[in-house]
Order: structure tokens, then C-alpha cells, then sequence
């Protein structure tokens, strides 16, 4: 088969992306090294290479391991499995492909649903003497939620089970009774074997029983073009180009729908609207771009456009809103929290959000819905989320392009979580605050200082709740309006719902933020004294508020000297099992990297360390 | 490139699909890092990076500079390609050398490809990324290269000190890249991931771009060495006894230092001819390069240590 031709691998059925997943070992590599190997893309200097790793690494005795031409990493070649996801090309006198070989390992789910993010198509491999296993399942599972309409089961390895056809039928019947709920237009089964090539490129010769279509012809033929070109027009504008004074553009691709000169158009956002001028190119200025298209529009009017805006037609807006819910497949080893802040990553934009509540997990074996706390690592659930600022965005079953997201771990900067949003719930536009007439502003002037959060954080006997009364004292003294929330204190009343594990005590801190907020607004300085252990949820604290309101002062007293002081006697009991979860014990404490004020214990006493925080406020203009 | 009239011919749709998606890459570089680059070896596929970046961002010019990590052991062709391109589409090329590198005498022939590839590319671009303080650099490279580069992500992490570590790459969904890091830290990113080098020839013939001669057919003189065709570009490479040169119709599908880079036998002087050629050929491009062949999972080790 000569695969390509210089016009470009046939154009006829266009570009396929697909991926290969399943469980370990089914024989994803294998397949897709078979499919290089037959479309004769392994030149003579790799299949040289190919027979001297066989020798080294291969699993397949004296002949050639296909899965060698896939699996690149040293690691890989070394366990014999796949790792991490490899993107590679081939194609047919009928059709060009790019194939991600995903990993089968549930450790490395969310390199398969890296792959599975891009592809129209999924090969799901079932080892035909092991059938239908969790892995398949799961995998089946992802594939439906990121929107994978068009299904392979490949039943492999049918050479070891005498090329049977009641055992072929017998998995179809399993899996198809699994995969019911989960809605493929299309799920065509085929045996094959990817060691041998039966039935992938070369029909088979052992299976008389079988005349459905081969897996290439399979592939060739899959309709599955991309819609995203019918959907109503979404731009998330990238990049604002500014040469000079003259030329003001919005760079971007457009995510779905077209766009012409002369359309109306609004920021989805804000509301502003506008007409399209030009669609600018390095190649001349085009008559209409389509989804996929990278151009930059100009437009009639001056309005407010940035990086992270979508631009919509007036007549066709996506949602604005501050609260989704959306399902979320969780992909680092730390769970997810609800009330912790990711930041989230959704079209061009970056904007922090909270899992406000998760309604359930998802147990990939039976789809049944489970009620759970946490996600953990692989773990997948349906949540609500809300955003410090209002997003723009569509359901992902309706759009791709507007209803995917991404949540990023606030300090490692890991991808934590990728989410499918399912539906707004509140729409921003139509949360009328009220109006006020006596804000922020105005307490301020009559109050004669500015407000502020003074944020004590430290190990339990650090000397929050000491030096924080202090302060309070001295502030009361000059005339300064405060307020004390003390960890203790609210435990009894506001939070006595809550108890100590790590998910109890994110929602502590918010709740107390919220409240700290409020205070704040009404003009006084709130004095907080909580260990708050974890970084995040300090962090989420001092979002809330405006800059420069929330100060951190970070109670430094070593452990050992916390210990010896032990006011409550906790440590003791801590020490003894008595308590759990006890921070610095065995929870741990996060100290602050950017705190504002940092206290050592002073040798002249917590007086002195009060002065300390004085001095700060005074520093900072928030006191005279 | 973009100085010119609008392409005659329309690009076939895979070919406009593939530039559009790297245009987006290339402007959410330019949008999210506070001080990119672009990796500029002179080969065809920075050509091509290099076209697409001056579209990505018309009618301005690319806001990022180019850096060349010159060895001094490149083609002479090369170099002069490198400046006539840096001129005439007036982008600011910083070029670097490594300076301890050339104190210690390394060189591809006496210190061995290994070491110098080590010292003069790796470390130098190391240094340079350190030097200007780049927190994110595009490299040309395509997954359809080699085995080690197909499991690469676009957004490529580095912890600080330059280390990839190919068994905790972050996950990759849609088109959400995550360019979040920490100080110290930097990304590589790879706009090309998913051309294939017939990707690459046929773009270039459509759009016009223009590419070092070397990879056209002609007479150059050359000799034998392990099997390999080499062009002698200057009198620092002695011949071996037994060794002369010989003039013979040959070009190159892939270029880097000369004493490093193998020719082939070809005819092929036109892109047409390159293109024809490339469809009936037998062995991959890096079959040329000479460093690759260094040890077992060679591609790995070198851009674990920083290698692009
Ligand atoms: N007999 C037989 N063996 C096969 C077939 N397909 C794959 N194998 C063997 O099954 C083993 C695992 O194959 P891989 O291709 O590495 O499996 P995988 O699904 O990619 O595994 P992971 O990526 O690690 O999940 C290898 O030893 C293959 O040679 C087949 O059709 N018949
Ligand atoms: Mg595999």
C-alpha cells in the first residue's frame, strides 16, 4: 500500500484524530505499531533499530515487538508498558491520521485523557481472554465525557483464543450492555490481532465467521467531522496586536461558528457592541473565517477588548455566570478540596475558582453515583464551582471549545483537574447587588483609618491569641474600630458544624474570610488568630479582600518551644494519640513564604511583638 | 513571507489547519511569558517556525527576539542564510557561543559528537537561557521525528536548572496549556509538534519560504567516513589517511555542524524534486545525524540534560 501522495494524504476523508486506550497490556502499542508497520511507515534504518530493541527489551520472543516503535521513553522499554501518551502520523491512500497510544495503567489515567481531549474517535482495546476489566470501563467512561461520539472495540489478541467467535460475540454482548448509558452514536466491534495483523490492515484469514470491515476500513470511513463550524460564533480573543496608533486588533482562533466582515458582535462579558471591520491575515485580509481559523479581527467601534474576552454575535450569546457545575476528573495525587482556590483556565482566560460543593463521584465500574467529600487521584465527579469573576462559557455537550476547563494547583502549578462544564447556575448578569448608599469610602473617612484583616498564623502555643489581644488592646486605645475572630471562639458558634480533617478545615478558613470580609467592610480592623496551617487557604483569605487590606503576621516559635509552652495541655495529648490530626504532630503546617510581619518570640516578651504589629499598620497608612 | 502577495494557490486544508494551530501556540507564548524566545537553528523547520511567527503576529512583527546557539562548527551556508534572513524581515537575532566551550578547544572531530553536543549545544543554550533570563523558548522540533519527541507535550515543563523529567509531564488537555510556573522555572514549547516533515516541504513550497541551498541537489565535494557522505566546509577537518574528497550530485536532509551532518546521493534541486523524493524514500531523516546514533535512548538522555 503506497500510504501517501503529494497532495497531501488524501484529502478525500479529510484528518482523523483517534486514540488507542484500554487496559495494560491489551495490545494498544502493538496495534498501533502494526498500523505504522502495514501503512509501511517504518523506514529501513527504525526497523533496524526496531530488530536490535526487540532483542533488548521485546516481549515477543524471536519476532519483531511492535510496541517497541511506540513506546520511546527508556522507561517505557524497560517495564514493557506505556507511560505517557505518544502522538504519531500514518495515513491511507483515503485518509491522514494522527493516533494518541494512551497508557493502560490507572496510575497514568490522565495522560489517556490528555490523549482522549483531541480525538473524534477512540480504539477501545479488550484482550479477548481477559474481556471487559475496570480499566476498559473507565476508559469508556472518559472517552463519553470528553465527548467522544464514535467508538472501535477492538477485541484483540483473538489469535490466543482460537480466533472464536462465540467469545468475540460473548465480550460485544458485555460491553455493549456497560456502554449503553454512555451514549456513542457509533460502536463498531472487531476482532483482530495486533501482533499478527489479522483484520487491522489485512483481513483475516482465520475468521471466516467474520465480514464486517477491517479496523483501517473502519477508520477510513468514520464520519466524524467536527461540528464545531455550525455552532453559533465564539472568539476568545488571544492576543491584542497594536503595531501603532492606526491598528488596533483582536489576534485569536476562532473557537467555533464563522465570522464575517460587517457581522454585529458583542463581548460576551460586558455586553459592549460592535461590528467586524476587517479579518486581517499575513495573506490578505479574508472574506470569512471558520472555526479553527487563527486571524485577527478588527472592529468598528473603540470598546474595552482584552485577552480573555469572547466576542459572540449579539443574537447568539453564550452564558455569563459566576456558578457551573460541571464534571471534573481529578489528576494529581493531593485531593481535591471543595472551598480550596485552583485557578481555573478556561478559553484564553485565568481566574481563580472553588469547588463550592461536589455533588457526587462517579464509580466508573457500574456509573453509579456515590456520595464523597474528596476527589481523589483518577477519581471523577460532578461539582459546582464558582469563580472570583464572572466566566464566559457554554456546556460542553453544546461546545467543545467554550465548555472545557482546566484547575491548577495555586503553589506546584500542577494541572490538578480537568473539568466539562454541564450548566450555569446563576447567571452574573442577574445578581442585582444592592445599592448602597454609605460604602467602604465613606466608613473610612468617618472612622479616621483605614480597615484591615491582621491575619495570626502559627502553630497552636505560638502566641497568636496573646499577641493579637495586645494589639487589639493598644488599636482600642487610639480610637481604632476592631474585632477579634479567634479560632476557638468560632468553633463554638459559626463552625461548630466542622470538625479537623483537611477539607473541614479549608471550610473553617473560608467561612471565617467571608466574616472577616464583612467586617471589613464595614470599616474596622479585624484581628484574626487561626493556625490555618495550609498556604491556599491563607492565600484564598487574602483574595478576598482588596490589596494591601489583608496582613499576614506569622507567629515563627519553634515546635519544641510551642511544646514546652503547651497552655491547653494538647501536645501532651496529642503526643499520646489523644487527639488527632493535631498540626505540627500529624498534620502538617504550611508556613508563610511572603508574610508581612514575622514574629520570633522576643525575649522582652509579647508586649514587643504587639509593637512589632503596630508598627506595620502605621507603615501601611491603615493607622495613623 | 509576509511581505509578499497573497498566496496564489490555497493551502490544502490539513496544511491550513496544522498553521492555524500553531499560530495560536505562538501567540499564547507571546501572551503569557514575560520574556520569550525563539530557538533559530537555520534548518527547515525553524523556516517554517520562524514564517509562522511573523503571521501570527501581523501587521506587527514578532514581539520576542530569535537566538541562534552557534557552535561555530555550522555550514557556512548556513550562517549566511541566518544573517540574510535576520535582515530582511528586520527581527533581532541574538546569537550565542559558549564561551568556556571554546577556551577548552571542544570540537566535533578531536572531543567526540557526544561531548560536543554536550558542551556546545546543550550547556550553550543553557547559558543563554540563563543569560537573558528567558522564561520560555520555542524550539522546532516535530513528534514525528524520533520515538522520545512523539511523547513530548507543546507546553514542555523545566524545572529550574533545565530538566525535563518525561515521566511527570504535566497532563495536556484540549487546547488549555497550562503556562503557569515559578521563578527559575521555564517552558519549552514546541509550535511544530505535529507536522511531519512532508508537512513541512509542502508548506515551504506553498508558501514560498526560503531555505538554506544545501538542501538542494548539487555538485559539492565530499568524502567517505563510517559509511557517511561529509562535506569538508573548511580546512579545520584533516583528511584521514587513505581519505580524498570527491565531487558527487548530493544534498542534505537535515543540517547541523558539518562534520556532523551526512549527505545523501540526490538529484532532487527543486522542492518539487525534494518533495517527490521524500515519498519514496526508505530511511528517516535522522538517519543522517550523527549524534543520535551516540547510544541507546540517546534522544532522551540528551533533552533530560537540557537538549532542545
Ligand atoms: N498473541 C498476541 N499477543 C499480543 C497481541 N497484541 C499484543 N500482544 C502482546 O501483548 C503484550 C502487551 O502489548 P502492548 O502493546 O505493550 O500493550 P499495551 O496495551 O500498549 O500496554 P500498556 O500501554 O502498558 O497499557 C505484548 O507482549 C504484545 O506482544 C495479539 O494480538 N496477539
Ligand atoms: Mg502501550
Amino acid at each position: 500500500m503506497t500510504a501517501i501522495s503529494d497532495t497531501g494524504a488524501a484529502e478525500r476523508n479529510g484528518l482523523l484524530r483517534f486514540l488507542t486506550c484500554g487496559s495494560v497490556d491489551d495490545g494498544k502499542s502493538t496495534l498501533i505499531g502494526r498500523l505504522l508497520y502495514d501503512t509501511q511507515l517504518v523506514l529501513e534504518d527504525q526497523l533496524a533499530a526496531l530488530e536490535r530493541d526487540s532483542r533488548k527489551h521485546g516481549t515477543t520472543g524471536e519476532d519483531l515487538d511492535l510496541a517497541l516503535l511506540v513506546d520511546g521513553l527508556q522507561a517505557e522499554r524497560e517495564q514493557g508498558i506505556t507511560i505517557d501518551v505518544a502522538y504519531r502520523f500514518f495515513a491511507t491512500p483515503r485518509r491522514s491520521f494522527i493516533v494518541a497510544d494512551t497508557p493502560g495503567h490507572e496510575q497514568y489515567t490522565r495522560n489517556m485523557a490528555t490523549g482522549a481531549s483531541n480525538s473524534q474517535a477512540a480504539v477501545i482495546l479488550v484482550d479477548a481472554r481477559k474481556g471487559v476489566l475496570t480499566q476498559t470501563r473507565r476508559h469508556s467512561y472518559i472517552c463519553a465525557l470528553l465527548g467522544i461520539k464514535h467508538v472501535v472495540l477492538a477485541v484483540n489478541k483473538i489469535d490466543l483464543v482460537e480466533f472464536s467467535g462465540e467469545r468475540f460475540h460473548q465480550i460485544v454482548a458485555d460491553y455493549l450492555g456497560f456502554a449503553a448509558p454512555l451514549k456513542f452514536s457509533s460502536v463498531a466491534s472487531i476482532p483482530l490481532s495486533a501482533r499478527f495483523g489479522d483484520n487491522v490492515i489485512r483481513r483475516s484469514e482465520h475468521m471466516g465467521w467474520y465480514d464486517g470491515p477491517t479496523l483501517i476500513e473502519q477508520l477510513e470511513s468514520l464520519e466524524a467531522g467536527e461540528e464545531l463550524q455550525g455552532k453559533p460564533l465564539r472568539f476568545p480573543v488571544q492576543w491584542v496586536n497594536r503595531p501603532n496608533l492606526d491598528f488596533r486588533g483582536f489576534a485569536g482562533t476562532v473557537a467555533s461558528g464563522v465570522v464575517r466582515p460587517g457581522d454585529r458582535v458583542v463581548v460576551a462579558a460586558s455586553g459592549r457592541e460592535s461590528a467586524v471591520q476587517r479579518i486581517v491575515t499575513a495573506d490578505g485580509d479574508l472574506p470569512e473565517a471558520r472555526a479553527g481559523d487563527a486571524v485577527t479581527l478588527t472592529l468598528r467601534d473603540e470598546v474595552d477588548v482584552a485577552r480573555g474576552d469572547v466576542l459572540a454575535h449579539a443574537d447568539a450569546r453564550p452564558e455569563v455566570v459566576d456558578q457551573f457545575a460541571a464534571e471534573v476528573l481529578w489528576m494529581i495525587e493531593e485531593p481535591m478540596l471543595p472551598g480550596r482556590s485552583y485557578l481555573m483556565r478556561i478559553g484564553t482566560r485565568y481566574v481563580p475558582a472553588r469547588v463550592t460543593s461536589l455533588k457526587h463521584k462517579t464509580d466508573v465500574n457500574t456509573l453509579e453515583h456515590i456520595a464523597a467529600k474528596t476527589l481523589g487521584l483518577n477519581e471523577i465527579g460532578l461539582c459546582n464551582l464558582s469563580t472570583a469573576s464572572p466566566v464566559v462559557l457554554d456546556p460542553y455537550t453544546e461546545n467543545r471549545a467554550t465548555g472545557a476547563f482546566v484547575l491548577i494547583d495555586r503553589f506546584t502549578n500542577a494541572t490538578a483537574g480537568a473539568g466539562m462544564i454541564r450548566f450555569g447556575l446563576r447567571r452574573a448578569t442577574n445578581i442585582h447587588r444592592q445599592a448602597l448608599l454609605i460604602d467602604k469610602a465613606a466608613r473610612t473617612r468617618l472612622n479616621g483609618h483605614r480597615p484591615a484583616v491582621l491575619w495570626f498564623t502559627g502553630l497552636s502555643g505560638s502566641g497568636k491569641s496573646t499577641v493579637a489581644n495586645i494589639v487589639e488592646r493598644e488599636l482600642h486605645a487610639l480610637g481604632v474600630h476592631t474585632y477579634m475572630l479567634d479560632g476557638d471562639n468560632v468553633r463554638h458558634g459559626l463552625n461548630r458544624d466542622l470538625g479537623f480533617t483537611d477539607a473541614d478545615r479549608v471550610e473553617n478558613i473560608r467561612r471565617v474570610g467571608e466574616v472577616a470580609r464583612l467586617f471589613v467592610d464595614s470599616g474596622a480592623i479585624v484581628l484574626c488568630s487561626f493556625i490555618s496551617p495550609f498556604r491556599a487557604e491563607r492565600r484564598m483569605v487574602r483574595e478576598l479582600l482588596e490589596a494591601g487590606e489583608f496582613i499576614e503576621v506569622f507567629l515563627d516559635t519553634p515546635l519544641d518551644e510551642c511544646k514546652r509552652r503547651d497552655p491547653k495541655g494538647l501536645y501532651a495529648r496529642a503526643l499520646e494519640g489523644k487527639i488527632k490530626n493535631f498540626t505540627g504532630i500529624d498534620s502538617p503546617y504550611e508556613p508563610p513564604e511572603h508574610a508581612e510581619v514575622v514574629l520570633t518570640p522576643s525575649p522582652l516578651g509579647p508586649q514587643e511583638e504587639a509593637q512589632r504589629v503596630l508598627e506595620a499598620l502605621r507603615e501601611r497608612q491603615i493607622i495613623a | 513571507m509576509t511581505d509578499h502577495k497573497p498566496t496564489c494557490s490555497p493551502l490544502p486544508p490539513h496544511l491550513r489547519q496544522l498553521e492555524s494551530e500553531s499560530i495560536g501556540i505562538i501567540r499564547e507564548v507571546a501572551a503569557e511569558f514575560r520574556n520569550p524566545v525563539m530557538l533559530y537553528s537555520i534548518g527547515k523547520d525553524s523556516g517554517v517556525m520562524l514564517h509562522l511567527a511573523l503571521k501570527a503576529f501581523y501587521p506587527a512583527k514578532p514581539p520576542f527576539p530569535l537566538l541562534h546557539i552557534d557552535t561555530r562548527w555550522k555550514f557556512r551556508a548556513m550562517i549566511e542564510h541566518r544573517d540574510r534572513i535576520a535582515e530582511r524581515y528586520g527581527v533581532r537575532l541574538l546569537v550565542h557561543t559558549n564561551p568556556d566551550g571554546l577556551a577548552r578547544g571542544i570540537n566535533p572531530i578531536s572531543s567526540g559528537s557526544q561531548l560536543h553536543t554536550q558542551v556546545m549545544k546543550t550547556e550553550a543554550l543553557k547559558q543563554a537561557l540563563d543569560q537573558w533570563q528567558f522564561d520560555a523558548a520555542f524550539g522546532g522540533a516535530r513528534r514525528d521525528e524520533e520515538k522520545s519527541r512523539a511523547k513530548e507535550r507543546i507546553f514542555s515543563f523545566r524545572s529550574a536548572g533545565h530538566v525535563w523529567d518525561p515521566r511527570n509531564q504535566r497532563p495536556e488537555l484540549w487546547n488549555l496549556y497550562n503556562t503557569r510556573i515559578n521563578q527559575g522555572e521555564t517552558i519549552r514549547v514546541f509550535p511544530l509538534s505535529n507536522w511531519t516533515e512532508l508537512d513541512i516541504w509542502q508548506y515551504t513550497r506553498a508558501e514560498d519560504i526560503p531555505v538554506v541551498p544545501l538542501y538542494f541537489a548539487a555538485a559539492r565535494p565530499v568524502l567517505e567516513r563510517d559509511g557517511q557522505l561529509i562535506m569538508r566546509d573548511d580546512e579545520r577537518m584533516p583528511l584521514k589517511p587513505g581519505e580524498r574528497e570527491q565531487v558527487r550530485m548530493v544534498r542534505f536532509r537535515s543540517l547541523g555542524c558539518y562534520p556532523l551532518s551526512a549527505a545523501i546521493e540526490s538529484r532532487a534541486e527543486t522542492l518539487d524534486d525534494i518533495i517527490a523524493e521524500m515519498l519514496a524514500t526508505r530511511t528517516s531523516e535522522r538517519s543522517g545525524r550523527l549524534i543520535d546514533s551516540d547510544e541507546a535512548a540517546s534522544m532522551e538522555k540528551k533533552k533530560r540534560d537540557g537538549y532542545f
